[in-house]
């Protein structure tokens, strides 16, 4: 087999199939954007450190930046453009939007993103570095705001809106708790 | 970035088929460290050999109390199980403590024991560097090197192994398992990594070509009470600047049993044996604790901008041992 440095791949996109040959070397992220006109993903550092790429892949959160498209083949990528149940918003951007849960909004696609998954996390028992016991007998720790602001740490915003964000992501956890988990 | 071949594997000899003896040849895992360093030109693979649908993401509770952990077992997947957090709690800890949500869904067990040094001279090509090119030369002795190592370095590298994860492990005496084409083989963690004498650039005693397909935690009823504690220079998602992996059981006000291990001061995580002999037997409190970590510090060797790390490291120990042992007599 002679060695090849792109493929015809077929990505799994918000439940459409996008098939397209790509460079081995072309990430998810540029993908998305250059390629397949998805430009609700971001880039910010293109370096894994801030989160404004942030998917999902197989209903997991991750950085776009740091995964080839190639790698992508064959697993379910969800993406800013399809958190959304048709016309309705997802409570996470609903919450964001009652909020304000940003200023420049650059980073928001990352955040609703990576909240998104990161309250299937949470419902699904995990704990995270604040939780004071992680031991399964302690049971699952309660979302405070601590437990969100580490949660979400994957995600810088430059214009710092944290607080906001922070109250956004409680806001739309409220309805979600105790929901099962896929 | 170089042009490369990329390959996915479903089974571990297909695997090491495809990677041979090529040394332009890497396994992929999460990628979070390989596609980072190939972006910056530090890796120049011409084929990556995908791992992420090996078979080898299953973690094992042995009926004996120990742990058999597959190499592709994501970072979330491992901090989230029932018995790693019953059984070694401080393993749990220090995996949520390292990167991010979304990096801890990628990053795999494999890839996080080989991940490379955040050395700021190592991830920048125009510099020199002995561990990127060997005999190049070591700027950060005279230069940066506010976050290097106080123990077990050598004038040729100062550099410390960033993960936490190993940190836990070293702390409890994980075995790494691997495949070659020649057959398994199986490295303790203590001897997994290389002494950085004048081959930094040499870091495991891996063979070339090898797999590491799986990590074993051995029996260690002292670990269900563990802690992993991190310092770091903001509240979260940062590297280590110290951090220490703690078990101890003490029975009648006196150390029974105890595991400590020391991350972000060495090349590799740093298990603190003297620490351990001097405790064994003493009477457990702040005056002991203090004695055993100056006694594992003495081999310190700080350079001028991280002598910080000494004393961190002292109160890091002492802290953790206390707080352990108070909560255990509750
Ligand atoms: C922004 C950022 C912050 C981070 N913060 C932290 C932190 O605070 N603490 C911490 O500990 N880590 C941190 N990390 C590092 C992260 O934990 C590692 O990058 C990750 O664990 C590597 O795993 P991976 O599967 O992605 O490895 P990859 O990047 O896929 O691989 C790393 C290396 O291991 C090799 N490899 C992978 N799997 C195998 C295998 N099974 N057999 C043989 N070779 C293999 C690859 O060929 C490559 O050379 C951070 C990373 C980033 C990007
Ligand atoms: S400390 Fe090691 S990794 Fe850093 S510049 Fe020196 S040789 Fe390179
Ligand atoms: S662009 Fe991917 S993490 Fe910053
Ligand atoms: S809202 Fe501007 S970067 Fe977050």
């Amino acid at each position: 087999m002679a060695p090849s440095t792109s493929s015809g791949v077929t990505l799994n996109i918000n439940g459409e199939k996008y098939t397209l040959s790509v460079d081995h070397r072309t990430t998810l992220l540029d993908a998305l954007r250059e390629r397949l006109d998805l430009t609700g993903t971001k880039k910010g550092c293109d370096q894994g450190q801030c989160g404004a790429c942030t998917v999902l892949l197989d209903g997991r959160r991750v950085v776009s930046c740091l995964q080839f498209a190639v790698a992508a083949e064959g697993r379910e990528i969800t993406t800013i453009e399809g958190v959304a149940d048709g016309d309705r918003l997802h409570p996470v951007q609903q919450a964001f939007l009652d909020l304000d849960g940003y200023q420049c909004g650059y980073c928001t696609p990352g955040q609703i993103c990576s909240a998104v998954a990161m309250l299937q996390e949470h419902a699904a028992g995990w704990p995270s570095a604040v939780t004071e016991d992680v031991r399964p007998e302690a049971g699952p720790p309660p979302l405070t705001t601590d437990e969100i602001r580490e949660r979400m740490s994957g995600n810088l915003c430059r214009c710092a809106a944290y607080v906001s964000i922070v109250d956004a992501v409680a806001k739309a956890a409220t309805p979600l708790e105790g929901e099962a988990v896929a | 970035m170089r042009e490369f071949d990329y390959q996915r594997v479903t089974d571990v000899s297909g695997a090491l088929a495809l990677l041979g003896d090529d040394p332009d040849a890497r396994f992929l895992g999460g990628g979070t460290n390989l596609v980072d360093l190939m972006k910056t030109g530090v890796e120049r693979p011409a084929r990556l050999v995908d791992i992420r649908r090996l078979p080898l993401d299953r973690i094992e509770a042995g009926e004996d109390g120990g742990l058999r952990i597959g190499a592709t077992v994501t970072n979330s997947d491992l901090a989230a199980h029932p018995e790693v957090r019953r059984r070694y709690p401080a393993l749990a800890q220090a995996v949520l403590a390292g990167a991010s949500g979304q990096l801890r869904n990628m990053a795999t067990v494999g890839g996080n024991l080989l991940q490379r040094t955040r050395c700021g001279y190592f991830g920048d090509v125009s510099r020199p560097c002995n561990k990127r090119v060997p005999g190049s030369g070591c700027p950060a002795i005279e230069g940066e090197h506010h976050n290097h190592a106080i123990l077990g370095a050598s004038g040729h590298c100062v550099a410390v192994h960033p993960s936490d994860m190993g940190v836990a492990l070293a702390a409890f005496d994980a075995v790494v398992s691997y495949e070659t084409a020649d057959g398994p083989g199986e490295l303790p963690l203590s001897e997994f990594y290389l002494p950085v004498g004048d081959t930094p650039h040499l870091e495991t005693a891996l063979p070339s070509g090898a797999l590491i397909t799986g990590v074993t935690l051995p029996p260690a009823p002292v670990a269900a009470h563990s802690r992993y504690r991190k310092v770091r220079e903001r509240a979260s998602y940062a590297f280590a600047i110290g951090s220490v992996a703690a078990a101890v059981d003490v029975r009648d006000g006196a150390v029974h049993d105890v595991r400590l291990a020391f991350g972000a001061v060495a090349s590799r995580p740093w298990r603190a044996r003297t620490a351990e002999r001097t405790l064994i037997g003493a009477q457990a409190g702040a005056e002991a604790f203090a004695a055993a970590a100056d006694a594992e510090l003495t081999a310190a060797e700080p350079l001028p901008h991280n002598a910080y790390k000494v004393t961190l490291m002292r109160n890091l120990m002492v802290a953790v041992l206390t707080e352990l042992t108070e909560e255990a007599a509750r």
